[in-house]
């Protein structure tokens, strides 16, 4: 089980809802997936065209646990404000603290991020701030009282996977909470990879819904997470430099 | 009534008093949508009792989708 704050998830599959071809494969995505937490962001309305069709409507939202992320904030201030908004909604109380410092890499800005979960975490939100790979920074925001922790594995919708594998699994090893790896996430064997480092989840967007069949995708998502924690769990035998034969050398039947 | 709407002046009809009749304007009260007056973010239980004025600012926001 995957518990954040006092939420508890079977699965380990946290989805982005951006970017989707439409909403019908959007719809069947979500649910081979069986992602419990579906992001999403805070923006205007059109309200000159009310009957605008709206992702959210489409879902039994009962059934989901809402993750709203402060995307487009550059600021803390910015951040905990686009926070309150979702809140106030009544549908959820957790929140991605995302603040963007770089419009080019994406990269989150360290200080305002560790700000703004500070601001959040008082307000009594259960905060998920995503952040670099920065080991001592994850420590920074744990200590805070974050709930999980979300580093990247490498900038957001680049599909590069894990560049840094050490970083990550020293966030892991140092982390008593959860780390869920946020952004980067190209391939089935990215997230695979992620799970065995040990990390609690994987959230992913663009790999999903980018692919030429994010129906398809979705499905190879979970099973590779499911298949990453299973390898983490059963503990993976130690690199050696030369063969070891599986076979025994005993009994071979010789003429 | 003017009214400042996600950052645009709009001219709303007289029977217009309040944040519950202005989403009722846009046909958006079945809607998911959240409410900042002023720069005051609204509970849902104080669209009725929020009266607007000449030259309130008004965000009306919802979830779209994002990663």
């Amino acid at each position: 089980m995957l518990k954040i704050g006092s939420y508890e998830f079977k699965s380990r599959l946290l989805l982005g809802t951006g970017k989707y071809p439409n909403f019908d494969v959007q719809k069947e995505a979500v649910e081979v997936s069986e992602a419990e937490i579906l992001t999403f962001s805070v923006r205007r309305m059109n309200i000159f065209e009310p009957s605008q069709p709206n992702f959210l409507e489409k879902l039994d939202v009962k059934k989901y646990i809402l993750l709203p992320n402060t995307a487009g904030a550059k600021t803390a201030e910015e951040a905990v404000r686009i926070a309150k908004l979702a809140k106030a909604s009544g549908l959820c109380d957790m929140v991605k603290v995302e603040v963007i410092g770089c419009q080019k890499t994406l990269l989150p800005d360290p200080v305002e991020t560790l700000k703004a979960s500070e601001e959040l975490l008082k307000e009594g939100f259960t905060v998920l701030p995503y952040t670099s790979d920065d080991v001592l920074l994850a420590k920074r925001l744990e200590d805070l009282g974050c709930h999980a922790i979300m580093p990247g594995a490498s900038p957001i919708g680049s599909g590069q996977g894990i560049v840094n594998p050490l970083n990550l699994s020293f966030i892991i090893e140092q982390a008593n909470v959860p780390v869920i790896v946020d952004a980067g996430v190209g391939t089935p064997s990215d997230a695979a990879i992620a799970m065995e480092l040990g990390a609690d989840g994987v959230l992913l967007n663009t790999a999903v819904s980018g692919a030429n069949d994010p129906v398809k995708m979705a499905k190879a998502m979970k099973l590779a997470i499911e298949a990453g924690r299973l390898g983490f769990e059963a503990g993976r035998i130690p690199k050696k430099r030369y063969a070891t034969a599986s076979s025994p050398m005993e009994g071979m039947s010789v003429s | 009534m003017e009214l400042v709407i996600n950052g645009d002046k709009l001219e709303v009809p007289n029977t217009v008093e309040t944040v519950s009749n202005l989403l009722q304007h846009f046909e958006l009260e079945q809607k998911v949508v959240i409410v900042e007056w002023n720069e005051t973010i609204l509970e849902k239980g104080s669209h009725q009792e929020t009266r607007l004025c000449d030259g309130d600012k008004v965000e009306l926001v919802h979830f779209v989708g994002g990663g």
